[in-house]
């Protein structure tokens, strides 16, 4: 049945999190924009707990998981098992912290995209070994390289290299990451480590690059730079360079053969950990734009201008106008990242779905935070107030994990039926 | 909880709505835009759907166990995908139906409902448009005015679908300066049918020009009796079947345009292969998606009992600009052959920008 009603349970959790977002991020918020590079240490302990429940809750199902494989059990039908609401609150908390702030959201611990990667391809094994530190002791971070200076849209064209030394059994890891989310924190600052896109046979191509896990702090692998950027400035953004960086044979993750040259399947199986954090990305936006949008009304509100739904069109003045499409806008992209969530706890494919509410969300918080700044001009124009950081803030949102762009192509090839041959 | 799927039931009235939007729509409602008329015939085997009966409930003799307009916004999408007039003709008599039943006392759910739930199309429709650029649902020019046991209607009226025919006219009024509706039947003194319109779209549907010239109906004839209307929700619900409309005829451009680029070569490969073209179609297919699910969201807050209305305003508003940019791609992709009448594209062009002046036109 069409239903859009939350479950009690993620009403409840996602008003908590709303709070923290009240409480503990926007009052740090214009901090840590001012000063880069410095971290909301009193938040990040705030949620470390939390974190690392969560992460033993999913690494006890997943225990559970293999433990019922090796007894021979076989796994329920996926469409049969009752579908779980992880995403779906995932999506909520993501989006009430990036009320709070986008950047001290990306600066909480945890497995993020790196966990991520290993949650959905990694043996249990793997999973023991690297996702069993969120759930003790101090805080720590993982995160994902995969762009490189030649090419970030073009993954496929990645230049480092992962070499098998069969005399020790490992791989050793070339080549140059840049745009690292959380890279220093999980290279450098804390137990974490890195999930790094290199290639096994440059030949191959897409049927070449495989993901490696590096842990922290592994001789060879060094943070070299930390970029200075337009917004989300308490996220680090790091390069990374590896230079005959050794690590044991068991950290790639998927198989590491190269299939035909041809066959893209490896590819494609890295390629899928987006279909499931693009409508994160998505709901991370939505909190700017939902932030950025209760500003603005609540700002009007206080001038003695209210937004009159429901007049004709002539009626309405460009003021109302320019609200209502930042409102429409705002709720086009959140049904559309509700429903490519919603299909994930489905277990249902959700390619097109997912990169349409990553293109749709991206596009929709450049424009509602660019309007805002417009509309109340004088006033918010100032950092005095947030709504020129969510405007910076937002921009990411339309770059990373895949450009707007990108995200288009995507679509444009699902609904032709094209590969990449045909559409460029 | 939420979930973005029909029930099975739903699913299946899809089906065979979209198959007599498929097979006894698609291929003639080029003649009939051409034509401007739609034949008796089809409109009564579009009726024997039963969607009109199937938001009337059981006491009225309709089939509604429950009713729904989310099934309503789902069986408005394929038909307007089949055709756009023909699908407004179909729906007209709910125009006069579900407000009826929404606001009606019980005298007029028991005398007129069941008319609608009979086997033969049951002509029926509303005025509510005004034949002015200031035209303002809540601020009519036509007035109604209480005199004895009647009140007397002034004023014109346009876009009345299926005027000529219909039985029974649901004409909004001011009484007061407040909107109210009052039920209006054929034959009445001082209701006068005018010309037939001619417009530049759903040129096959019938509209007309409609005075009221000191037109006097029984008291009891206003609708909801003393309690009246509340035409908020009314234009709630004709908004949320409007924008469904659109996403019907966006989708049906789109996926046309789909195809053709596909199959249009120049420079060698289909024009599909370029982005220009490609990401034309991409972003068709976000919008469609997009406001499909706002119109849900509207719908089933309506059948929640929850307040609908601004979420129903902002799909509108969303869907009327939404189909204007989709179809007008629609002629864009086909280049000089979308303007060209063989081909549908520049029909679904002028179907779609009507819909920002389609205000209650359709209600589910
Ligand atoms: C703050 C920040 C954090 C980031 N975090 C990470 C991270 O954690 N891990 C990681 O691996 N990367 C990360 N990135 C990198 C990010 O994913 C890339 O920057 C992004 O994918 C774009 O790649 P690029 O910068 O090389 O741009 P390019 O690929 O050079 O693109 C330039 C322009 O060309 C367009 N374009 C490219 N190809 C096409 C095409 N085929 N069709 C149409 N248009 C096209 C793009 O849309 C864009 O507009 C981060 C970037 C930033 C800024």
């Amino acid at each position: 049945m069409i239903d859009f009603e939350l479950p009690d349970q993620i009403k409840q959790q996602y008003a908590m999190f709303r709070q923290v977002a009240q409480a503990s991020m926007r009052p740090i918020s214009r901090d840590l924009d001012e000063n880069e590079h410095e971290k909301p240490w009193d938040f990040i302990n705030q949620m470390w707990p939390v974190v690392q429940m969560q992460e033993a809750y999913e690494l006890k199902r997943a225990e559970r998981k293999a433990a019922a494989l090796a007894a021979g059990e076989k796994p329920a039908k996926p469409r049969k098992r009752r579908p779980s609401t992880v995403t779906l609150l995932m999506a909520h908390m993501i989006e009430a912290m990036s009320w709070g702030d986008a950047g001290i959201y990306l600066c909480i611990p945890g497995g993020q995209l790196g966990g991520e990667a290993i949650k959905a391809v990694g043996t249990i094994e793997q999973k023991r070994r690297f996702l069993k530190r969120f759930t003790e002791g101090e805080p720590k971070w993982a995160a994902m390289a995969i762009t490189e200076p030649c090419c970030g849209s073009d993954t496929a064209n990645i230049q480092a290299t992962a070499r098998l030394d069969e005399e020790t059994n490992e791989w050793v890891l070339n080549g140059e990451k840049i745009f690292v989310t959380s890279g220093l924190m999980a290279a450098q600052e804390s137990d974490g480590f890195v999930v790094v896109w290199a290639s096994v046979d440059r030949s191959a191509r897409r049927a070449g690059i495989k993901s490696f896990v590096v842990e922290a702090g592994t001789p060879g692998m060094k943070v070299t730079k930390t970029e200075e950027k337009l917004g989300i400035r308490a996220s680090d953004t790091v390069s990374i360079v590896f230079e005959e960086c050794r690590i044991p044979y068991d950290n790639v993750l998927g198989s590491p053969e190269v299939k035909k040259k041809d066959t893209t399947k490896g590819f494609k199986g890295v390629m899928k950990t987006f279909d499931a954090s693009r409508p994160l990305v998505a709901a991370s936006a939505m909190g700017i734009a939902r932030a950025t949008i209760e500003f603005v009304k609540e700002t009007l509100e206080k001038d003695g201008i209210e937004i009159r739904y429901g007049l004709p069109r002539h009626r309405l003045t460009g003021l109302e106008r320019d609200v209502m499409e930042m409102e429409a806008q705002y709720k086009a992209a959140w049904l559309l990242t509700l429903r490519a969530v919603s299909m994930l706890d489905e277990r249902r494919p959700n390619a097109i779905e997912s990169s349409m509410c990553k293109a749709k969300a991206g596009k929709a918080v450049t424009l509602i935070t660019q309007k805002a700044v417009e509309i109340l001009g004088p006033l918010v124009y100032s950092r005095k107030f947030l709504v020129e950081k969510w405007m910076r803030d937002a921009k990411i949102n339309d770059l990373f994990e895949g450009t707007g762009q990108i995200n288009t192509l995507i679509v444009a090839r699902r609904i032709l039926g094209y590969g990449r041959r045909e559409l460029k | 909880m939420i979930s973005f799927e029909p029930t099975e039931e739903q699913q299946m009235l899809i089906g065979a709505v979209r198959r007599f939007a498929d097979k006894e729509m698609r291929p003639v409602y080029r003649d009939f835009d051409e034509e401007g008329e739609i034949p008796q015939n089809l409109v009564q085997k579009g009726w024997e759907l039963g969607l009109t009966a199937a938001g009337i409930p059981e006491e009225y003799e309709g089939f509604a166990e429950e009713r729904s307009v989310v099934t309503g916004a789902l069986y408005a999408e394929e038909l307007a995908w089949g055709d756009l007039a023909i699908t407004m003709h179909l729906l007209a008599p709910g125009l006069a139906a579900y407000p009826i039943l929404l606001c009606g006392t019980t005298e007029q759910k028991e005398s007129y409902l069941p008319q609608f739930c009979e086997d033969e199309f049951k002509s029926a429709t509303a005025a509510l448009i005004e034949p002015t650029i200031r035209f303002d649902p809540a601020a009519l020019k036509t007035t109604a005015t209480l005199d004895g046991d009647e009140y007397v209607l002034n004023g014109n009226k346009a876009y009345v679908l299926l005027a000529e025919t219909a039985d029974l006219i649901l004409v909004y009024a001011a009484e007061d300066g407040a909107t109210q509706g009052f039920l209006v039947e054929r034959g009445t003194e001082g209701l006068e049918v005018g010309d037939r319109e001619k417009h530049m779209g759903i040129k096959a549907l019938a509209t007309y020009e409609l005075a009221l010239n000191d037109c006097r109906i029984p008291r009891a004839s206003r609708l909801g009796g003393e309690a009246g209307c509340d035409l908020g929700q009314l234009m709630t619900l004709s908004r949320i079947a409007t924008s469904a409309l659109a996403v019907g005829v966006a989708r049906a451009s789109y996926e046309y345009a789909l195809a053709y680029a596909k199959e249009r070569e120049a420079f060698g490969e289909p024009i599909a292969s370029r982005q220009a073209i490609a990401f034309m179609l991409a972003d068709m297919a976000v919008d469609i998606d997009a406001t499909r699910l706002m119109v849900w969201e509207a719908a089933w807050r309506m059948d929640q009992g929850k307040d609908a209305a601004k979420e129903a305003y902002l799909a509108k508003m969303f869907a009327d600009e939404m189909v204007l940019r989709v179809t007008d791609g629609g002629v864009q992709v086909l280049g000089g052959y979308g303007y060209i009448r063989e081909f549908p594209v520049e029909l679904w062009l002028r179907n779609g920008r009507g819909f920002a002046t389609f205000d209650g036109l359709a209600m589910v």
